[in-house]
């Protein structure tokens, strides 16, 4: 067999799977679009239309990307402040530590997601171990507001995915060459100065892939703000769910994804430039 | 009427039971939410019958409408839907009518459970469940006793922040509905528009949405009032008897939770001996009992623990009450407009 047929061979698996399972049902959203619900749910194939993408760009449906963009920004920052000193510190560990604690990020992983972000409710709740302790110490007369607010939505969301940000940036520091840090420190710059001017760039594209990760997945998250938020904050993952569950409107649901899809297609290929770019970089130093 | 929500629905799926079906016996499919008939069921309906029953579970009307608008229903047998997906099944003609002369047990409902408005004379569905949409709160934590929508939904000072609403959407309008004196049906753009303002207002004032775990706020104190289903509202009073329910004074919509048999069905006389079975006293008294809500089956309401009667005061209410409230209805064309405002609702900050 040609070198070439082989490696078609050994795709073949992969593509057909993406062909089927991604490029086929999101050619199908991008379809519905163009078509009115019917009646009872489903499509009704026989009415082209463009009010979807009219009523998309309601300013009503616009500033819940908005919001949900920026709660997701949000996540992402606090996600990467918390991960990315977590990381540095589990990469300086001894390896058999690191190996360890490297186990310990990602143990959380093992529960189903519902039943940590259930977790946060028993934690948050007006009657619930936060504020009974707060109110124990006299430090609070009334329950305080936590639960069912946009903060413990963003808090959530943080807690959920700071793993990806720690794994990404931690295998990062892996490949990172020790000897230049060495050798910025043999030319006189400062611990501080060699992390901002070394070991900080070199790790953007790890930085670039942790945030990439907890924003396109906290954008599109339904479960959190719904659970987190009391369904009254509403993020752009409830209306889809939403359109597609509840109102039985397929395409105004598929117009809304279509957007959103857009979005992220928009940032990953945003972080897949400044990873190549990193690349280019390093290659030529 | 049971767990409308994501959560249940992934839990729900995976419970899904799937029973390896003897290759010559008899085999029906049924849907039903999860947990509201009893565990049991497929064995003593074999034990009765010698048909197997292979039990599918839905957590949302429109879950299991989905499934059958896209299938036309092959695959299912019996569905357990609320009325208006009955009705709107009948609409799209993915229902067969209940031949009555297969189903004696039909004797056991009660006379208005005949009279229903989406189906009279019973034609294509059999009640299985029914009853209120009210408010469900503390009598220790509510300054005096709440006797209308407006308690809801414009809370006083003292109830903001903790009060929630249904968010299916139905009983989320139902309630702006009855407020204004609205049909509870009206699909009407000027009551459409007037609601979901009022509703936007609202929902600044609420605690949350909820459709699932209200009462345990009630029972847990974070909330003092909720909108509730009266059968849920008894899970609460369950666990603490100061939670009490009430039937606002514009009064509240007639739910019906029915049994309709598909068109596709390959094995209706199986079917039909399902309902028949259901229909039986046992199977009623278990639905009170269990799920604590009313069942439109006379012979089943009469064999239950009269002391139930009292300490959850709504299970008393009498079916001649229930019908002189109106029924939810298949809002066809009009649901386009419907969901349109329950979405802008929804997104409204």
């Amino acid at each position: 067999m040609k070198p070439q047929h082989a490696s078609w061979l050994l795709m073949a698996p992969g593509l057909i799977w993406l062909g089927l399972l991604m490029v086929l049902p999101c050619a199908l959203v991008f379809v519905l679009i163009f078509f009115e619900r019917g009646i009872y749910g489903g499509i009704d194939w026989a009415a082209p239309t463009l009010e979807n993408i009219r009523r998309v760009l309601d300013p009503l449906y616009l500033s819940i990307f908005l919001d949900s963009a920026l709660v997701a920004l949000s996540a992402t920052l606090i996600a990467l402040l918390i991960g990315y000193p977590a990381a540095y510190a589990i990469a300086k560990a001894p390896p058999p530590r690191q190996t360890v604690l490297l186990f310990l990020a990602i143990l959380p992983f093992w529960t189903n997601y519902l039943i940590r972000t259930y977790a946060w409710i028993v934690l948050l709740n007006p009657a619930g171990l936060i504020n009974a302790a707060l109110s124990g110490m006299g430090l609070t007369s009334e329950p305080l507001p936590l639960l069912y607010t946009r903060p413990a939505v963003v808090l959530g969301l943080v807690y959920s995915y700071t793993p990806f940000v720690i794994l990404a940036v931690y295998s990062a520091l892996q490949r990172l060459d020790p000897s230049y840090a060495e050798a910025s420190r043999d030319l006189g710059a400062g611990r501080a100065q060699t992390f901002l001017r070394i070991t900080l760039p070199l790790t953007a594209p790890g930085v670039a892939a942790g945030a990439v990760f907890v924003f396109v997945l906290s954008i599109g998250n339904f479960v959190t703000p719904d659970l987190l938020g009391g369904g009254k904050f509403q993020m752009v993952g409830n209306l889809i769910y939403d359109q597609f569950l509840s109102a039985r409107d397929w395409p105004f649901g598929a117009a809304l994804s279509a957007l959103l899809i857009a979005l992220m297609m928009v940032l990953l290929f945003a972080q897949a430039i400044a990873t190549l770019h990193a690349r280019g970089g390093h290659a030529r130093t | 009427m049971k767990g409308r929500k994501l959560y249940s629905m992934i839990f729900g799926a995976a419970l899904v039971l799937l029973t390896p079906a003897a290759a010559m016996a008899e085999k029906l499919v049924i849907s039903n939410w999860d947990g509201y008939m009893p565990k049991d069921m497929a064995e003593k309906f074999k034990a009765a019958t010698g048909i197997e029953l292979e039990i599918a579970v839905h957590a949302t009307n429109e879950e299991i409408m989905g499934k059958v608008t896209a299938s036309g229903g092959e695959g299912f047998d019996v569905l357990f839907v609320s009325s208006p997906f009955a009705e709107a099944l009948n609409n799209l003609g993915l229902v067969q009518p209940i031949d009555h002369s297969k189903v004696p047990n039909l004797a056991n409902l009660y006379p208005e459970a005949t009279q229903l408005k989406h189906d009279p004379g019973n034609v294509f569905s059999v009640p299985y469940t029914w009853g209120t949409t009210g408010l469900c709160y503390r009598s220790d934590l509510v300054k005096g006793s709440p006797e209308s929508w407006n308690d809801l939904l414009k809370p006083s000072d003292e109830l903001k922040g903790k009060v929630t609403m249904l968010s299916t959407d139905r009983w989320l309008m139902a309630a702006g509905f009855l407020a204004n004196g609205m049909s509870v049906n009206t699909t009407e753009q000027a009551d459409l528009d007037k609601v979901r303002d009022q509703l936007v207002e609202t929902k600044r004032q609420l605690l949350a949405f909820d459709d699932t775990t209200f009462y345990s706020k009630l029972v847990s104190g974070e909330a003092s009032l909720v909108h509730a289903w009266d059968g849920w509202c008894n899970y609460g009073i369950a666990e603490k008897p100061e939670i009490k329910y009430v039937i606002p004074k514009e009064g509240s919509d007639l739910w019906v939770d029915a049994i309709v048999v598909t068109k596709a069905s390959k094995n209706p006389e199986a079917a039909h001996k399902f309902i028949d079975f259901v229909l039986n006293a046992e199977n009623g008294k278990w639905v009170v009992e269990n799920i604590m809500y009313k069942s439109p089956n006379k012979a089943g309401m009469e064999a239950i623990d009269k002391a139930m009667l009292t300490q959850y005061p709504n299970m008393a209410i009498t079916p001649a009450e229930l019908l002189k409230f109106e029924q939810l209805r298949d809002l066809g064309a009009g649901m386009k407009a419907f969901s349109r405002s329950v979405s802008e609702i929804m997104a409204a900050k």
